[in-house]
């Protein structure tokens, strides 16, 4: 299952990754080789059998929709971590 | 701390009985670190002098005749990706490199109220993505029995501090074998609980139906010390459980023989594990490990786990699937490395491509391929169904036996630089260990021999919630042998 040179580009996209130009045939070589591996699970009939998402096979463990808020210390930690800022907003480039 | 290396239980009796304090033994960790961290790169922050204000607090308290809880004053080592509020957290990449943790882990949390103390964080595989430490962004730590060999990862660097005596237990986290295998090629025990017993609060997020926070210790005892402060349920992580009320922890049958340490133990040895290609030295170590058991009064049985062959590739859909989703939120934007960029797009393309290393990317690329539309059938729900089978596998050989018996790692430490240009052949060192993630099931490595002068480790895993059974049998097996005594030697 060998992917192509644009099949990696597109991946990459989606995943808004940048890759630089030499990159992406060495990826192309391993994420194939990767799939070709991967692909022995076709081996085996799993018609009927159930998806496991996670195996705790807990359900629906949910708590009360209340607002805790946080201390002063733990939203300056927070806020600190911002790359760019106006005060307590966040600097983004423009979004429109 | 000079020949059998200090386990926490010897520790906490010497703090107890004032034969040395808390300070005297957190700065031998630092002078340790000073003389071995240049070459071994265990530590990536060593936290000088909070970790002596840690120290401080406990010699206090140990002064005031307070109860002493048996991790006070205990140098702790920290893997990267576990949150220390107000401390640098980078999970070993460039994007976080400005990041730091605006609040503590459960797991951290839980450790403070014990009284211990954090050393430093620890090297790892860069987003624990790796088995040998050398995907770390900031360069790879050796195995201290062997410079020139990789630690094993991703929680290489906790391994490494473990082993070398920088610290006297660490914590690691565990989504394929990151905790269990570096503890197999550095000579220690690792553990990875039942998913579910430790919470992930805290825990930079991998493949969240995988990832375990582990203890990494010198000895049996240590680790279930760690293993008991650590677990628990928690709101914040849902997928937190205390065990059922109904399951009994020192699961056996049959009957129980005076003298024999072990009698009524069943251990089941899975032929899928004993695969051609397997360093013939690890064989060995572990055959001579069953005669141990064996000694010890346990019963031994040839299964099959049938399923065994398509763990990795379970693994290695769903995985990077998750990782797909898990590493979006490191962009640039809300904290972190920010690359320039004039449109916002520009700003993530060039935050993640700068800031992400290649494995990580690889990963990232592969999840999203089998969740993309026309593929996610064929590769991820396909991948999950196989979770069901490899899931009743173990369900179905734990109606038999009580525990299962493997090597942990197919080879002993390689040499850095060997596995590395090939991503495929470093998923292959994973094989024994991805079971039991994939499963949820526990498992724990002790040091069992060695093979060319380097570390060889057993795996034992349990059902779900099996732990106190991984406890026992390790334990007696610890007793009736020597491995955990042997440290490397001192300087590297």
């Amino acid at each position: 299952m060998k992917l192509t040179i644009e099949e990696i580009e597109h991946l990459a996209r989606l995943a808004n990754l940048g890759l630089a130009a030499q990159e992406k045939e060495l990826y192309r070589e391993q994420i194939s080789s990767v799939l070709e591996y991967v692909a022995k699970l076709g081996e085996v009939d799993t018609s009927g059998v159930e998806p496991t998402a996670q195996v705790t096979g807990l359900v629906n463990v949910s708590r009360e929709d209340v607002v805790h808020g946080s201390d002063p210390g733990t939203r300056d930690l927070l806020l600190n971590n911002m790359p760019e800022r106006n005060g307590d907003l966040l600097k983004v480039p423009a979004v429109l | 701390m000079n020949n059998t290396p200090m386990t926490i239980i010897d520790a906490h009796e010497g703090l107890l009985q004032k034969r040395f304090s808390s300070r005297e033994l957190v700065q031998g960790c630092l002078d340790r670190i000073a003389q071995a961290n240049g070459k071994i790169h265990a530590f990536l922050e060593v936290f000088e002098d909070d970790a002596l204000a840690m120290a401080n607090a406990a010699d206090r308290s140990i002064a005031r005749g307070e109860e002493l809880p048996l991790l006070a004053g205990i140098p702790i080592a920290m893997k990267d990706n576990v949150l220390i509020q107000g401390k640098k957290a980078s999970a070993a990449s460039k994007i976080l490199e400005p990041y730091s943790a605006s609040y503590d882990a459960f797991v951290t949390t839980k450790l403070r109220q014990a009284g211990a103390v954090f050393i430093g964080r620890t090297n790892m595989d860069e987003f624990a993505m790796g088995s040998s430490t050398e995907n770390s962004a900031y360069g790879p730590t050796r195995n201290p029995w062997n410079t020139e060999k990789v630690p094993g990862g991703s929680s290489g660097g906790s391994a490494a501090a473990v082993a070398s005596e920088m610290a006297l237990a660490a914590l690691g986290s565990d989504t394929g074998g990151s905790v269990r295998q570096p503890a197999a090629l550095c000579g220690i025990v690792g553990l990875k609980p039942t998913y579910g017993r430790v919470s992930r609060s805290g825990l930079m997020a991998m493949a969240s139906s995988f990832d375990q926070i582990g203890p990494l210790a010198t000895t049996v005892a240590d680790a279930k010390i760690l293993f008991d402060a650590i677990a628990g349920k928690d709101e914040k992580d849902a997928t937190t459980m205390e065990p059922p009320t109904s399951f009994s922890p020192l699961h056996r049958r049959g009957e129980s023989k005076r003298g024999d340490p072990l009698s009524g133990l069943r251990i089941g040895v899975p032929k899928e594990y004993f695969i051609a290609g397997m360093d013939p030295g690890v064989e060995q170590a572990v055959r001579s490990a069953i005669d141990v058991f064996r000694k010890l009064g346990a019963t031994i049985t040839d299964v099959s786990l049938p399923h065994t062959d398509y763990g990795l590739a379970v693994y290695y859909v769903a995985q990077p699937a998750e990782v797909s989703a898990n590493l979006a939120r490191y962009d640039g934007i809300r904290y972190g490395a920010r690359q320039a960029g004039k449109k916002l797009q520009d700003v993530y393309v060039e935050s993640r491509g700068k800031g992400i290393g290649p494995e990580a990317r690889r990963r990232i690329m592969l999840g999203t391929y089998v969740l993309s539309s026309g593929y996610y059938d064929a590769y991820y729900r396909k991948a999950l169904q196989m979770r069901t089978l490899v899931r009743h596998d173990f369900d179905r050989v734990f109606e038999s036996v009580d525990i299962l018996l493997t090597p942990t790692s197919p080879s002993v430490a390689w040499n850095i630089g060997e596995k590395f240009s090939d991503p495929l052949t470093m998923y292959l060192s994973d094989i024994f260990t991805v079971s039991a993630n994939v499963a949820g099931v526990p498992g724990i490595s002790v040091p069992c021999g060695f093979s060319d002068g380097l570390p060889v480790g057993l795996q034992l895993m349990a059902r779900s919630f099996g732990e106190e059974t991984l406890f026992a049998a390790a334990g007696e097996y610890e007793k009736a042998t020597e491995w955990h005594t042997k440290h490397p030697p001192h300087s590297p």
